[in-house]
């Protein structure tokens, strides 16, 4: 979805902004500005409140000398960045495979109920989105708010992040099932001694590597 | 360095920077293909010119692939390329399908149809069943000006258009938004497309999704005669094909000419056929009491010999307007000789361009295609992309291979690529400003705005100084290009159809008493203030409408007749439709005339005037070729040490769309216009 309404407002970086952006482009040779097309408008995202306006997009197609259309060719290209308005805290839900089978469709009611349609800003401020794999499956069923993942989530949790979110409290992120890492849930499961990995890699056929 | 291959069992030697598809192309093998065009850069995303490679684990991509990188076979064996097998026509089969999945089954009601590559290899490679049983992707529909339509559910991804704007045209503006699935081909928001060459996306479409809006459902493209032509809206003399159905032009196409045009044409070239149909003059007509009213042939030529008759002869004009033939401008300076007058010119907009230094004084002389082996551009006072934005294609083509500095003296535009602006004035000629010790084959480019200048031959002499102490003219090279664009000049100047006297020019003749008869042929940039003016022309626009006697004639698309380019190549344009009403040929008019006054051409038939013409300037002989002159003549023009104006060099140019009467009557060209003025103003 694109905002394609101007509200003529001017945007341009940060003090801070354009110190960062400006490293950024030091990392490219002179005439591939355009290659840090990417972090620029990662910065410009962060510093507008998460998404990317059409003045954005001209803002930076003049600071990287490229024309608009190629600037929106990669904005609608990848998934982070946003092209219209998004809440204070933008929650991420992935729908792929394994968080559908853990789950994800209880969290998407409780999305819906609780913040409302897809790409829409609710009246406290929250947004929602179902993304594709958010590459850490073995917790699934997961949740990117903001900046961070929120794992094995259920319906109960979630109703309790959003509740404590609209509280204004902070949040744990990680796993809410006690899960060190992303290592099994079942705290009786085997670990192998450092004795037994030596003895298995032993028996491995492989033959080793002369230096 | 060459390299062996065996192609399909035989064997053939080719250059090793070659594609695998040039090579093919070379042995006339027909490879399909929707992404690859030879003159755009290599996409290779269709997957429709795939070829089996001896040793390859799977077909590879022609388009793509390098005959440098072909291997031998274990034993020695030459490299294999097979274009035949089953496993190639199975490849191809299945790129098809998937580019089928979900193309729309629209034909029937597709501007495209019978012209459609996909439609075509659709034949060869396509099943005759769809195992898609989903639903197809409906994508909107892009509004992106007033000519290129569009229907995006059409399009397949192949991106020649979005390669075309950003590579020739020079204008980045259409591009693929949103990725798999979901891409889409848009402009930026929607924007209305810029770029003057906007209308040749229409061609390299391979499919529907972008066909011609003012075309849109007229006819279909077995249904019309195909006529071969050239064009008249610029000076260069594009190579187009009318298509015309019945007694109207339905369209305009670009004919390849790798010479001119290469396989573009311009916008205004284009989309100008409709019109050719409004505002046409279609009767005789007379001025009285203030008004113009339709009167016969006989009546408006017995009136109009009256009126020669009752004149001296030495009050007789005739200027010559920028779309006439050779041949009309050879017969009307007959006409006057017959009549006793020296009053004739070609110059409508006040140039005093003239053909006393030899022809290579006016012409192009690098030519077109030797754009490509220069490595420096002085611009002296044009811009070419409103002049000629085919040429200025080319200059840009040369420009993108890093290897052609550009300078620019004149007002600054976006010419679609870098220069360095050297100033506004032609006080700025300065060899020591442009860093040209390294160049070898420099062009001086003069637009023919110079020539509109008091001063405009001392800039000539100046611009003939610098380039004769740079090398630039030499035996093997001679850099000095005038970019005319008006698409009679040269031949009016090959002609001499110039006054004796510069007092009498055209811009003079116009609002001087002492001319009391004017004839005006298809000459309409002039405000003739004269007693009697006699328009024969076209269209209804300025001309006809100050004058006193209008006579109907034919335009370009309707005559027989010779046209030298800017770089004075000799070509012809082909009747490919009659003139509307009572309208004739303008050569038979001028001949009437004659032939009413008593001092009669003698002359039968077309035939006639072209074996007289070719007789009288053995230079209109050979069509398609340039007449090579001596540069000598140049000489006299060097040196001259009269002062230069520090006057800026002024654009005339003011509106690229309206620049001439069939454009004027042109509904497409003044949408064009308006969209390209309402984004002017919107963005300050």
């Amino acid at each position: 979805m694109i905002d394609t309404k101007k509200e003529n407002k001017d945007f341009s970086f940060s003090e801070q902004n354009l110190s960062l952006a400006e490293y950024e482009l030091s990392k490219y040779p002179k005439g591939r500005e355009g290659s840090a097309i990417i972090s620029i408008l990662w910065i410009a995202q962060k510093q507008n409140k998460g998404w990317l306006s059409p003045e954005i997009i001209d803002y930076v197609a003049n600071f990287l000398d490229l024309s608009q259309i190629r600037v929106m060719e990669i904005a609608t290209f990848y998934t982070m960045f946003n092209l219209s308005p998004v809440g204070a805290y933008h929650f991420q839900m992935c729908g792929t495979t394994p968080c559908m089978l853990s789950g994800s469709d209880e969290l998407k009611n409780v999305l819906y109920k609780e913040i409302g349609e897809q790409n829409s800003v609710s009246k406290d401020n929250l947004s929602w989105v179902e993304v594709e794999c958010l590459g850490a499956c073995c917790n699934a069923p997961i949740i990117q708010i903001n900046d961070d993942y929120y794992e094995d989530l259920n319906a109960v949790d979630l109703k309790n992040i959003i509740d404590e979110l609209r509280k204004g409290k902070e949040i744990k992120s990680g796993s809410y099932k006690d899960r060190l890492t992303s290592a099994p849930l079942n705290k009786n499961v085997k670990f192998f001694t450092q004795d037994e990995i030596e003895r298995i890699s032993k028996n491995r056929k492989k033959p080793g590597l002369e230096a | 360095m060459s390299i062996k291959i065996l192609i399909n069992g035989n064997e053939y030697e080719f250059e090793e920077n070659l594609t695998l598809i040039q090579a093919l192309e070379m042995t006339d093998i027909e490879v399909p293909r929707f992404c690859y065009h030879d003159k755009l850069s290599i996409a290779g995303n269709c997957r429709m010119c795939l070829v089996e490679v001896k040793g390859a684990p799977k077909p590879v991509a022609s388009c793509h692939f390098s005959l440098s990188d072909l291997r031998p076979g274990p034993n020695g064996e030459l490299p294999e390329v097979l274009t035949n097998t089953e496993q190639v026509h199975h490849a191809r089969k299945g790129a098809m399908e998937f580019l089928l999945v979900n193309h729309p089954l629209d034909c029937p009601i597709c501007d495209q149809g019978g012209e459609c590559d996909l439609q075509d290899q659709a034949l060869h490679y396509g099943i005759n069943k769809s195992r898609y049983k989903e639903n197809k992707r409906a994508v909107d529909n892009k509004n992106i000006g007033p000519l290129v339509k569009t229907t995006m559910t059409r399009c397949i991804h192949c991106t020649r258009c979005v390669r075309f704007t950003s590579e020739v045209a020079g204008t980045e503006e259409l591009g693929a938004i949103h990725r798999g699935e979901n891409m889409e081909i848009t402009t930026y928001l929607e924007k209305g497309m810029s770029s003057e060459l906007q209308g040749n996306i229409i061609d390299l479409c391979p499919v529907g999704a972008l066909t011609s809006k003012p075309y849109e459902y007229h006819a279909r493209p077995w249904e019309l005669r195909k006529t071969e032509s050239i064009d008249v809206m610029d000076g260069i003399g594009s190579n187009i094909r009318i298509d015309s159905k019945g007694s109207e032009v339905m369209r305009i196409m670009p004919r390849y000419n790798e010479d001119i045009n290469e396989e573009w044409i311009s916008d205004k070239t284009r989309f100008i056929w409709d019109g050719l149909k409004s505002q046409r003059i279609d009767s005789p007509y007379i001025r009285e009491n203030g008004k113009l009213i339709a009167v016969s042939w006989d009546r408006a030529l017995t009136l109009l010999t009256e009126l020669i008759k009752k004149t001296d002869p030495n009050r007789i004009g005739a200027i010559a307007g920028d779309m006439v033939s050779a041949e009309e401008m050879f017969l009307m300076k007959k006409l006057m000789e017959k009549i006793g007058s020296n009053k004739y010119d070609c110059r409508q907009d006040g140039s005093i361009l003239s053909n006393q230094y030899g022809r290579s004084s006016y012409i192009f002389n690098p030519t077109i295609a030797g754009i490509e082996s220069a490595d420096a551009l002085v611009i002296i006072g044009s811009n070419p992309r409103m002049e000629s934005p085919v040429l200025n294609a080319r200059i840009r083509k040369r420009w993108l291979t890093g290897q052609l500095k550009v300078f620019l003296i004149g007002q600054e535009h976006d010419l679609t690529y870098t220069y360095t602006h050297l100033g506004e004035s032609p006080k700025n000629i300065d060899l020591k400003n442009m860093p040209l010790n390294n160049s070898k084959n420099i062009i001086w480019l003069l637009g023919d705005d110079v020539f509109l200048r008091d001063d405009g031959m001392v800039v000539l002499s100046k611009v003939i100084d610098c380039a004769e102490k740079t090398g630039s003219i030499r035996d093997d090279w001679n850099g000095l290009a005038i970019l005319h664009k008006h698409a009679s000049r040269v031949a009016g100047l090959d002609l001499s159809f110039l006054p004796l006297d510069e007092n009498y020019s055209a811009k003079k003749m116009a609002k001087s008493k002492e001319i009391e008869l004017l004839f005006l042929l298809d000459a309409d940039e002039v405000d003739a203030e004269n007693k009697y003016r006699i328009y024969i022309g076209s269209h209804g626009d300025r001309g006809a409408s100050n004058a006193d006697i209008v006579l109907p004639g034919a335009c370009y698309t309707e005559k027989n007749g010779l046209f030298m380019n800017t770089e004075g190549r000799l070509q012809e344009t082909n009747r490919a439709v009659f003139p509307p009403g009572d309208a004739r040929d303008n050569w038979k008019i001028i001949i009437e005339i004659s032939k009413r006054i008593n001092k009669s051409l003698n002359y039968i038939n077309f035939e006639d005037v072209r074996a007289d013409i070719r007789k009288e300037y053995p230079i209109f002989t050979n069509i398609n070729q340039i007449e090579k002159d001596c540069f000598q003549d140049l000489n006299r023009l060097s040196g001259q040490k009269q002062k230069l104006s520090s006057d800026i060099f002024a654009n005339t140019i003011s509106d690229y769309y309206l620049t001439n009467s069939i454009a004027r009557s042109s509904k497409v060209m003044a949408e064009c216009s308006m969209q390209k003025n309402s984004v002017e103003i919107r963005n300050g």
